[in-house]
């Protein structure tokens, strides 16, 4: 692009050349030079940058960006069955309306009086979630599920002092390895031993036995997952709970929250401390991008006080009657505390959070219990239709929520090739975990949710058989 | 200053609207969610067979029952509540400026919105692609040799870093000796946390005469047991530490790496490379600094770059290009663990890659040349303003982007302090500036930071609002403590919610300890 001189940017009012002199002469700058004399010459960079030739023009940038962005296959003109931690849900369109609102999307920090609209939309992110959840203490939003779960761990390890956790041995590679690099390296002061408990092979459920033999008085947390990794309801809640809960331990459950209008909340079965992923709860997916995590709890202060997120209560004005939202406990956060603090928070995911707030108001209690029986009954007439597929076995339990175990052990091909075959139909195949859990075999993780319909599942079969009987 | 700025007759809506939990009537509806059809009911029955009894939900969640145009209404109010960006705001250390619609729009379709992580590579090739050239892109602005995007903020990337310094000195059999990172007093609080969180002792140098510690207390900080050294330069107060290159030689010298907390880029934008410096490693903040919205606390991303010496101990998966192909390598030498799921807020690195090709180099330059001509400019306004004074007058150069003051003058005159003017500006339509990271070692302090993209009407604006605020609170100190007036809400007592008899962060245990029956 040729430089146009003088160098006038739209996104820069004060780049007119009148403007700045204006500003120079007023403070008595004759080089812009002198407005950097702090930095000692040996450590100023004076070539030129290395960045490619800028496309000031907006309409060439969105050209520009339009032909970069037109090589991406989507879930939208393909038919997605990934799942395993970042799920197609349908986002209404009054969520999108909502997330696009400049005050939300461009609003900072401000305070209590300045941002009261957007404070209340957090506020009410956690009432509805303490409803979903039977719970009454619901923190300010993290990064990821993977977080949250880490964040609770620590939690439970400062409030009981010991130092090891207990996982299911079917989690999401990707979640452990988030929860690892949380509970620090040996050689760490404040290292958690993370111990796996194994699972009953026929059911994949938790083995209670095998629960029961490694939990001691080192234990801090027992966690575990409804619906699981691989998609099965966990029944024996209540039970394990107990089992923590007489060792001492707190009894820590992810759950995904758009299952709660059928499954019971895990505060019904024990749980001390609930966490889990935002995302399906009106965020697209954003290759990832979308993700978003919760931590609640009773509202008990030994719990409020081990929160790392901020806290938004509740409170009052000068005006009787009036409701404000103010920071509760800011004390111990990072921002006050720094290494002293309960460990760490910074910019996370609030606006999701007002999304989330937004998705479970249109959905409301009729809403989650028909989307929860709709994904219930889908993903079994997947099941059903693809285990009728010569080779093909569902595996684990029959209770599911929206994934499942697709067992290709029987048909010859690995999920690697079955996968690339069902592309050509424009179909995104499920995970392949047969490098992630050896035991399962040629399996893949299916994912079938609210925006697939009986077609959409027939289809997948169709296809299976064809790329199958290949 | 123009003596003749007329300060807006600005009034927050008022919606007095209800909490949602209060709305709407039995059996309305906001969304209604497909039948399962006949077919597949005949196949597979009801979904209750599928749940275990004992996991069944006895009663429905008491959520509220709105129609849709009731919550879009509600929300839309409640954006509308909400000051922010609307008027303008100069909140220090987040450089806050303007973010181009065109990325927002582009990130809203499908092509971005409908990816999924788990995708192959071929499907994804245009994404990668992006993550990539605003890979390289952040390699010219920094020197450094590899970037990732896994942090979802800034203070995500400072913990992705203090794990990378983990894996750096456990992979070099260090672990058990090197515990020790060092920081200063003005670098932001999530080093010194995320330093913590990692498992490191942190050692906070304080600041002396010229705003900055000295070499000398750094090195006797130093010893065999540093991990390492996190710090922002320039720091909150726009001071630039001049000795930063003898402290990483002397950090070097003893064995430990360096990073740079660049959330205070903008000043320096294009004027100094992080590696030429000397640093390890560094982190830019995509929102705020990049033109991605900061979006209220997130989704945000925080850029992590490091040099090749550490490269190999970034978590999985690393964007890389064969000149064919983009990829996504999961191959890791060092299996620390990821301090995410996946690989980002991957629209954020979008929206940065818009906003860095719509600046170019020349753009980025004049950016952090007006950043602080802006600050400068400032500065002469508000120092004329009775009651303002300048934290470490001694220190005579000029500050880069932005400038801590001190209201201690006004509140000692008067007893206005630095949280009566943040509650009296909003009434003005300028949203509550930033005062200080805590503690506060400057009394009453606050912090304007303007950025590139205000004009200058509105930062005589904003200094014709504080000059106004000082008149009253010397002339009628009772209309600034009883600030704010022209708001959504009145004064706010932030007691009952830092009393765990009151607090509530939700509607139900606000219930519970009101005593509010439904």
């Amino acid at each position: 692009m040729a430089e146009r001189m003088p160098f006038v940017h739209p996104y820069m009012p004060n780049s007119v050349p009148e403007t700045k002199n204006e500003m120079l002469n007023a403070i008595g700058v004759k080089d812009v030079d002198e407005l950097f004399e702090q930095i000692p010459e040996r450590l100023r960079f004076r070539k030129k940058l290395n960045l490619p030739e800028p496309i000031v023009a907006q309409s060439s940038l969105k050209k520009h960006l339009t032909a970069i962005l037109s090589k991406n296959k989507t879930c939208e003109e393909n038919l997605n069955f990934l799942g395993a931690g970042c799920w197609q849900h349908y986002v209404p369109a009054v969520c999108d309306e909502i997330a696009g609102r400049s005050e939300f999307l461009m609003a900072i920090w401000g305070s209590s009086s300045s941002d009261h609209g957007r404070n209340q939309a957090w506020f009410e992110f956690c009432s509805q979630m303490g409803e979903l959840l039977n719970m009454d203490m619901v923190g300010m939003t993290v990064y990821s599920w993977g977080t949250a779960a880490s964040f609770a761990i620590r939690m439970a390890s400062r409030m009981t002092g010991r130092r090891e956790v207990l996982v299911p041995e079917i989690i999401c590679p990707e979640r452990l390895e988030v929860i690892k690099s949380f509970c620090e390296p040996k050689a760490m002061p404040n290292h958690i031993d993370i111990k796996s408990v194994g699972y009953n092979p026929k059911t994949g459920l938790l083995d209670l036995k095998d629960l029961k033999d490694k939990i001691s008085s080192k234990t801090a947390a027992v966690y575990f997952e409804n619906p699981s990794y691989l998609g099965f309801i966990e029944p024996q809640g209540a039970k394990i709970s107990d089992i923590a809960h007489a060792n001492g331990a707190e009894c820590i459950v992810g759950v995904d929250p758009i299952s709660l209008g059928v499954l019971a909340a895990p505060s019904d079965y024990g749980a001390d401390i609930a966490v889990g992923p935002t995302q399906p709860l009106g965020i697209h997916m954003n290759c990832g991008g979308g993700v978003g995590g919760f931590i609640a709890s009773r509202d008990e202060e030994r719990y409020v006080r081990e929160y790392p997120t901020l806290m938004f209560s509740i409170t009052e004005t000068s005006e009787k009657g009036e409701h404000a939202f103010a920071l509760a406990f800011e004390d111990q956060c990072s921002y006050a505390l720094r290494d002293k603090a309960k460990d760490w928070t910074g910019c996370t995911v609030y606006l999701w959070q007002i999304v989330n707030a937004v998705y479970m108001a249109l959905m409301g209690p009729q809403g989650f219990k028909e989307i929860g029986e709709y994904i219930i009954q889908m993903s079994h007439y997947a099941m059903k239709l693809l285990s009728e597929i010569k080779g093909v076995k569902i595996t684990f339990s029959p209770n599911s929520f929206k994934e499942f175990v697709v067992n290709f052990d029987g048909t010859g091909k690995k999920v690697k090739d079955i996968n690339r075959a069902l592309l050509r139909y424009n179909i995104f195949g499920g995970k392949d975990i047969s490098k992630e859990f050896p035991a399962l075999g040629n399996s893949s993780l299916y994912c079938v949710t609210e925006i697939h319909s009986r077609e959409d599942i027939e289809r997948l079969a169709d296809a299976l058989k064809e790329v199958l009987e290949k | 200053m123009n003596e003749e700025v007329k300060l807006k007759k600005y009034h927050a809506p008022v919606w007095d609207e209800p909490i949602i939990m209060e709305m709407g009537r039995k059996g309305r509806r906001g969304i209604v969610i497909p039948e399962v059809e006949k077919e597949v009911k005949a196949a597979v029955g009801d979904a209750e067979r599928y749940i275990p009894t004992e996991i069944r939900r006895q009663e429905l969640p008491s959520l509220p029952e709105l129609a849709e145009p009731e919550v879009l209404r509600h929300y839309l109010h409640l954006s509308q509540e909400t000051l922010g960006m609307m008027g303008m705001s100069l909140f220090g250390t987040c450089t806050m400026k303007y973010i181009p619609k065109v990325s927002e729009l582009i990130a809203l379709r499908p092509w971005m919105t409908e990816l999924h992580p788990l995708q192959t590579e071929d499907t994804l090739q245009g994404i990668l692609e992006i993550i990539y050239k605003c890979d390289l892109m952040l390699r010219g602005l920094s020197g450094m040799d590899q970037f990732i995007f896994h942090g979802g903020g800034g203070a995500h990337a400072s913990y992705t870093h203090a794990c990378v310094m983990r894996a750096y000195h456990e992979a070099n059999g260090e672990l058990d000796k090197r515990n020790e990172v060092i920081t200063t007093l003005w670098t932001h609080c999530c080093n010194q946390a995320t330093a913590a969180a990692a498992g490191f002792k942190v050692i906070t140098l304080m600041p002396e005469e010229n705003g900055y510690p000295s070499l000398k207390a750094l090195k006797a900080a130093l010893s065999e047991r540093t991990a390492g050294l996190m710090t922002v330069n320039p720091d909150d107060l726009g001071i630039y530490n001049p000795d930063i290159d003898k402290w990483i030689e002397a950090v070097h010298d003893v064995g430990g790496l360096c990073f740079i907390d660049h959330a205070n880029f903008n000043g320096v934008m294009g004027q100094v490379r992080a590696r030429d410096i000397g640093f390890d490693a560094c982190m830019f903040m995509l929102h705020k600094t990049f033109g991605a919205p900061k979006a209220g606390m997130g989704p945000a991303a925080g850029a992590y770059g490091c040099t090749e010496k550490l490269a190999k101990y970034l978590p999985p998966p690393v964007v890389r290009f064969d000149g064919k192909k983009y990829r996504l390598d999961y191959s890791s030498p060092f299996k620390w663990g990821k301090v995410r799921e996946y690989y980002g807020n991957i629209q954020l690195v979008l929206k940065a890659y818009a906003w860095i090709l719509a600046m170019g180099g020349q753009g980025i330059r004049e950016g952090s040349v007006l950043s602080v001509l802006h600050n400068n400019y400032l500065e002469k306004l508000l120092m004329s303003i009775p009651g303002v004074s300048k934290s470490y007058p001694n220190v005579t150069k000029k500050r880069l982007e932005m400038t801590r003051y001190s209201w201690e003058k006004l509140q000692k005159d008067t007893g206005i302090g630095t949280v009566d003017v943040q509650d009296r500006m909003i009434d003005f339509g300028v949203d509550a500036y930033w005062l200080s990271h805590t503690p506060w070692t400057v009394p009453e302090p606050f912090t304007p930071e303007v950025g590139e993209s205000y004009s200058k009407e509105d930062i005589e604006y904003w200094a014709a609002v504080l000059k106004q605020i000082s008149k009253e609170a010397y002339s009628n100190p009772e209309i600034v403590k009883t600030a704010p007036h022209n708001q959504t809400i009145h004064k706010v007592d932030p007691g009952p919610a830092n009393d765990p008899k009151t607090s509530a962060m939700t509607w139900r245990a606000y219930r519970k300890k009101r005593g509010i029956k439904s």
